[in-house]
C-alpha cells in the first residue's frame, strides 16, 4: 500500500453492535475521496478511526505506510474540521488558530501566560506562530476578525475559522465531517468551491464525510459509498452513478429515486432479463408511442423546469417519470406507454447485486 | 374594566399583600430599628445613630463573630468548592463505563443535602465526641492524643468547617455536574485533534475554562451558603466555648431573640444582609459574563 | 477498565465513604443496646443491634409529635404558598395589568432578601398581636415566596399564550384557567418547588427557635434539641433513633425520586 493514509480489514464493535464492519479505505497522496452515506451508516465511526479519536477493534491504519494503528489523534497529525467546528468558545479567532501549533511546538509550562517574557526561546517561537496565524487568516479572509470570539461570528465566519484552525499546522491528512450541513444554499455553493480550491493549492489528501450526495458528486476525485457499515462501492462519481453496484446504491444515488420495475414486469421492456429486476432513473423514463409498459397517469406536478408524473404500470407498480421542456404533457388519469433507451437501464440479479444486461 | 380589575386583584392580591406584609415592611423596619436602642417589650425606643454599627465593629464579641464568619467561610468556601470539583470530575470520567455506580456515588454525595441538618449535627457531635466518638476512638488508635474537636476555642471552628463542607459538597458537585454534561464532546475532539495529547492538557484547555461561569455562580453560592451557617452552632456549640464559634447568624439570633436587644440585632441583621447584597452584585456580573460567551 | 479510572474510582468512593460516616454512625448507635453506647470499646457497627432505641424514641418521647408538627408545618406552609401563588404567577405570565412590570420587580427584588433579615420584624408583629406559640406563627410568615412566584412564573410563561386564549374562548374564568390549566401544565415545576419547600422548612430551625417555645408545638429539628437537652447524655441511643426517624422522610423521598430532588434542591442556587 502506498496510500497517504488507509484502513485496512478495519472492524469497530461498541459492546454487541459493529458500528463498521471489515472495511478497507485508502485516501490517496492529493486526493479527494468522498465517504457518502445515510446517517447511522458507520460514516462518522470511520471518520473518527481515521483520525485516531477512536481506536478499531480489527483491522490496521497506515500512515504513509506506517502503522499508526495505536498512535492518538495528535501523533497522526491529521487535521480535522468537525461538522460543529468545535471552536473554542473562550478563546478568539488568533488564538483559536494558533492552538494547535502552540501545543505542539511549546510544553506546557511554555504555554502559561507571560511566559514569553521570561524566555527568549518561547518568544521566537510565539513570533513564528504569530506569523503562521497570520498567513492562515489572510488566506481565509480572517484578518479582520481575529480578535473576536466564535460567538460573534456569523456560520460562514466561523467554518473558516475551523478550516483555518485545521490547516494551519501541515497536516498528513484532512477530513472534514459534514462541513456543509449548517449552511445555507448560497454559502453551500461557494464554500464547496472554496474547499476545492484549497485542495488543489494544498495537495493533502482530503476526506468528506457527508450524506448528501450532490455534495459528494460534485467535490471528489472518489466516492466510497457506505450502507449498514459496510463500504459498498468505490468510485468516480460518473461511475457510482453510471454503474451503481447494488440496487440499493442505484436508489440512493440521484436526485430523485431510481424506478425499480421487478423480475417480471421487467421483461415487458426488456426480453433477455429474466430472473433479474430492471432499474431506470426517473429522467430516462418517458413516454413512448409503442410497443412499451402500459401505465395510468396519476398525477401531474409541475415544477417549473421539469414535469414530474406518478404512474400506475402492472400490478400497481409506482413508477415516476421526470420530463423537462415539454408541451405535450399527458392529462391525469390518461393510459399512457412507457419506455427507456436500453443504455440507460440497469439489471439487478436477486441479491440486488448488477447484472450486465444486453444493450 | 371594573371587572378586568377586579380579577386582577384577586389573582395578585394576595400574593402582593404577603409580599409587602413579611418581605418588605419587614426589611423597611429592620433597617430603621437599627439606628434605635429599641428592645422587645419596651413601650419606646430612642434615636441612636450608628450606635449599634459602632458597638458591632467596635467590640471584641462583634469583631469576633465578623471574623468567626469570615474564617470559616474562607475554609468553607475553596475546601467545599475544590472537592465538590474534583469529585464531579471524577464521576462524569466514570459516567459513561460505570455508569450505575456513578450514580449511586452521586446520589451519596447529595445525601446531606437533603437531610436534616439539625439531625446530622447531633450525630456529628457523637462522631466528635471526646471520649464515646469515633474519631478519637480511631485518632487513638493510629497512635494520636485526641482532640478536643468542639471544646476547644483553636478547634471548634475547623470542627464546624469539616461540617459545613460535608454539607455542601454535593451541591456543588451537582452544579458541576451540570456544567460538565453541557460541554460539548467534540471540543475534546478538537483538542484531542489539536495536539492536546493529555488529560492535564485538555482539562485546562477546554474544561477549566467551559466551566469558568459554574464556578464563579458555585462560589457565590457556596459563600452565600458560608455566611449563613446557623444550624450547626446552634446544636453543636451554641458560639463556644468562649464565643470562639460565633457567628454573625447566630449572634443575631443571640442577641435578638435570647438578649432581646432588638435594635442591636437589626444593626447585625443590616450588616448581614449588605454583605449578601454584595455577592448577588457580583453574581449578577457572573450571569452577564455566562451569557458572554455563547 | 483503564487504570486511571481504577484510580478515580477508588478516591470517589473513599470520598463517598467519608460523606456517608455520620450517617453509618447515627444508624449504628440507634440499633446499639445502651451498654453498648457507652462502652469504651467503640466500634463502628453495632455488635448486637436492636430496635428497642426506636419503641424508646415512638412510645416514650415526643418523637411522634415533633413529626406530627412537620407534616402539620411543612404541610401547611405549602398549601398556601400554592394557593397564593398559583393565581399571582398566572397573572404575572399571561395577564396585562396595571403594575404588572413593578410587580415583577419587587418578586426579583424579594428573591434578594434571605429570612433571617426579616425575622426581628415579623416577630414584634406576631408579639403585639400575641400570636407567637401557635402553628400560624410558624406557618403565615412563609406565604410570601418571591422564590415560588418566580419560578412558577418561569414555568408559565413558557405555556403558549394561545392556549390560554383558546381555554377563554371556552368560556373559562381566569381563576379557572390559573388551576386547572397554568397549574397541571407547570407541574413539573410546581413539584420542584414543592420539593424545595418541604424540605426547607422540615429541615429549618432558625424560626422555629424564634417563634416558638411551647414545647407542643417543636417542628422535628426544633424538637431533635429539646429532647437532646433533656436527655442530659443518657439516653443517647434513643437521641439517634429520633434523629434517623426525622431525616427518614426526606431521605427516602430523595432516594425514590433522586432527578426531582436534585432539580428543586439545585434550583435553590438561585434564591437570595
Amino acid at each position: 500500500m502506498n496510500g497517504s493514509l488507509a484502513l485496512e480489514n478495519v472492524t469497530k464493535r461498541f459492546g454487541s453492535f459493529t458500528a463498521v464492519d471489515n472495511i478497507s479505505l485508502e485516501l490517496k497522496e492529493g486526493e479527494f475521496v468522498a465517504l457518502l452515506g445515510a446517517s447511522g451508516c458507520g460514516k462518522s465511526t470511520t471518520l473518527r478511526l481515521f483520525a485516531g479519536l477512536e481506536t478499531v477493534t480489527e483491522g490496521d491504519v497506515k500512515l504513509q505506510g506506517r502503522d499508526v494503528t495505536k498512535a492518538s489523534a495528535s501523533e497522526r497529525n491529521i487535521a480535522l474540521m468537525f461538522q460543529s467546528y468545535a471552536l473554542y468558545p473562550h478563546l478568539t479567532v488568533a488564538q483559536n488558530i494558533a492552538m494547535p501549533l502552540k501545543l505542539r511546538r511549546l510544553s506546557a509550562v511554555q504555554r502559561l501566560p507571560g511566559a514569553h517574557l521570561l524566555s527568549a526561546g518561547v518568544k521566537s517561537q510565539e513570533e513564528d506562530i504569530q506569523q503562521a496565524v497570520k498567513k492562515m487568516s489572510e488566506m481565509l479572509r480572517l484578518d479582520q476578525l481575529l480578535d473576536r470570539k466564535p460567538g460573534q461570528l456569523s456560520g460562514g465566519q466561523q467554518q473558516r475559522v475551523a478550516l483555518a484552525r485545521a490547516l494551519v499546522r501541515d497536516p498528513s491528512a484532512f477530513l472534514l465531517d459534514e462541513p456543509l450541513s449548517n449552511l445555507d444554499t448560497q454559502l453551500r455553493a461557494e464554500t464547496r468551491e472554496e474547499i476545492r480550491a484549497i485542495h488543489q493549492r494544498t495537495g493533502y489528501p482530503f476526506l468528506l464525510v457527508t450524506h448528501d450526495q450532490s455534495d459528494a458528486l460534485s467535490m471528489a476525485d472518489r466516492i466510497a459509498v457506505m450502507m449498514a457499515g459496510k463500504i459498498v462501492q468505490v468510485g468516480t462519481p460518473a461511475e457510482i452513478f453510471n454503474t451503481p453496484a447494488t440496487q440499493e446504491v442505484a436508489t440512493f444515488i440521484g436526485h430523485h429515486r431510481m424506478n425499480i420495475l421487478p423480475a417480471g414486469v421487467a421483461q415487458q421492456l426488456h426480453e433477455s432479463t429474466s430472473g433479474l429486476s430492471l432499474g431506470i432513473r426517473p429522467e430516462e423514463l418517458t413516454i413512448v408511442q409503442e410497443g412499451g409498459l402500459p401505465a395510468t397517469v396519476d398525477t401531474v406536478t409541475f415544477h417549473g423546469e421539469e414535469t414530474i408524473l406518478k404512474l400506475r404500470g402492472p400490478n400497481d407498480l409506482v413508477l415516476r417519470s421526470v420530463l423537462r421542456g415539454r408541451s405535450d404533457l399527458p392529462n391525469e388519469g390518461e393510459q399512457v406507454l412507457l419506455g427507456a433507451n436500453r443504455n440507460a437501464l440497469h439489471g439487478f440479479d436477486s441479491d440486488g447485486k448488477r447484472a450486465e444486461i444486453a444493450k | 374594566m371594573i371587572r378586568r380589575w377586579t380579577t386582577d386583584i384577586i389573582l395578585v392580591g394576595p400574593a402582593a399583600i404577603a409580599l409587602i406584609l413579611f418581605i418588605f415592611l419587614p426589611v423597611l423596619i429592620v433597617f430603621v430599628l437599627a439606628f434605635t436602642d429599641y428592645q422587645f417589650g419596651a413601650s419606646s425606643a430612642n434615636w441612636v445613630g450608628i450606635e449599634n454599627f459602632a458597638d458591632l465593629f467596635g467590640s471584641d464579641l462583634g469583631r469576633k463573630a465578623i471574623t468567626n464568619t469570615l474564617l470559616y467561610a474562607a475554609i468553607v468556601i475553596p475546601t467545599s468548592v475544590g472537592l465538590g470539583l474534583l469529585v464531579a470530575v471524577g464521576l462524569h470520567s466514570i459516567s459513561k463505563t460505570l455508569p450505575r455506580f456513578s450514580n449511586a456515588l452521586k446520589a451519596i454525595y447529595f445525601l446531606p443535602v437533603a437531610a436534616t441538618l439539625v439531625a446530622m449535627a447531633v450525630s456529628w457531635q457523637m462522631l466528635m465526641h471526646p471520649s464515646l466518638g469515633l474519631f478519637n476512638h480511631w485518632a487513638v488508635a493510629l497512635g494520636f492524643s485526641p482532640v478536643e474537636w468542639l471544646t476547644d476555642q483553636n478547634t471548634v471552628l475547623y470542627s464546624l468547617a469539616i461540617i459545613g463542607v460535608w454539607q455542601s459538597v454535593g451541591y456543588n458537585m451537582v452544579l458541576f455536574l451540570a456544567g460538565l454534561t453541557s460541554i460539548p464532546d467534540t471540543l475534546y475532539d478538537a483538542a484531542e485533534v489539536d495536539g492536546a495529547q493529555s488529560g492535564w492538557s485538555r482539562f485546562w484547555l477546554v474544561t477549566w475554562p467551559m466551566l469558568g461561569p459554574t464556578t464563579l455562580f458555585v462560589l457565590i453560592v457556596t459563600a452565600a451558603t458560608a455566611f449563613r451557617v446557623f444550624e450547626t452552632v446552634a446544636t453543636m456549640t451554641r458560639g463556644g466555648p468562649a464565643f470562639a464559634s460565633d457567628t454573625i447568624v447566630y449572634a443575631l439570633y443571640r442577641e435578638g431573640f435570647v438578649y432581646f436587644k432588638a435594635g442591636y440585632a437589626s444593626a447585625i441583621t443590616v450588616v448581614f444582609f449588605l454583605a449578601l447584597l454584595l455577592l448577588t452584585v457580583i453574581q449578577l456580573l457572573v450571569v452577564e459574563r455566562r451569557v458572554h460567551y455563547r | 477498565m483503564k487504570l486511571s479510572n481504577m484510580i478515580v474510582l477508588g478516591l470517589v468512593s473513599i470520598g463517598a465513604a467519608a460523606v456517608l460516616l455520620p450517617f453509618v454512625w447515627m444508624l449504628s448507635i440507634s440499633v446499639k443496646p445502651h451498654a453498648e453506647v457507652f462502652s469504651t470499646d467503640i466500634s463502628l457497627f453495632p455488635r448486637s443491634p436492636t430496635l428497642q432505641n426506636y419503641w424508646h424514641a415512638i412510645a416514650e418521647t415526643d418523637i411522634p409529635l415533633y413529626l406530627m408538627n412537620g407534616v402539620i408545618v411543612t404541610g401547611g406552609i405549602l398549601v398556601l404558598q400554592l394557593l397564593f401563588t398559583i393565581p399571582a404567577a398566572y397573572a404575572l405570565a399571561h395577564r396585562e395589568f396595571l403594575g404588572r412590570k413593578a410587580l415583577f420587580a419587587s418578586v426579583v427584588a424579594a428573591l434578594l432578601v434571605p429570612f433571617h433579615v426579616t425575622a426581628i420584624p415579623v416577630f414584634i408583629g406576631f408579639a403585639e398581636m400575641k400570636l407567637l406559640n401557635t402553628y400560624t406563627a410558624l406557618i403565615i410568615p412563609f406565604t410570601a415566596t418571591a422564590f415560588g412566584l418566580f419560578l412558577l412564573r418561569q414555568a408559565f410563561a413558557r405555556i403558549p399564550a394561545e392556549l390560554i386564549d383558546a381555554a377563554r374562548i371556552d368560556g373559562m374564568s381566569e381563576m379557572g384557567i390559573a388551576w386547572r390549566v397554568a397549574f397541571p401544565l407547570g407541574m413539573p415545576t410546581v413539584i420542584a418547588f414543592a420539593i424545595f419547600s418541604v424540605t426547607a422548612h422540615w429541615n429549618d430551625l432558625f424560626w422555629p427557635l424564634i417563634a416558638t417555645t411551647d414545647p407542643d408545638l417543636a417542628t422535628p429539628p426544633r424538637g431533635i434539641l429539646f429532647f437532646r437537652d433533656e436527655e442530659s447524655g443518657d439516653d443517647i441511643g434513643p437521641l439517634m433513633a429520633g434523629a434517623t426517624l426525622v431525616i427518614a422522610p426526606l431521605v427516602i423521598g430523595f432516594l425514590l425520586a433522586q432527578k426531582r430532588f436534585t432539580q428543586g434542591l439545585a434550583s435553590t442556587g438561585l434564591k437570595g
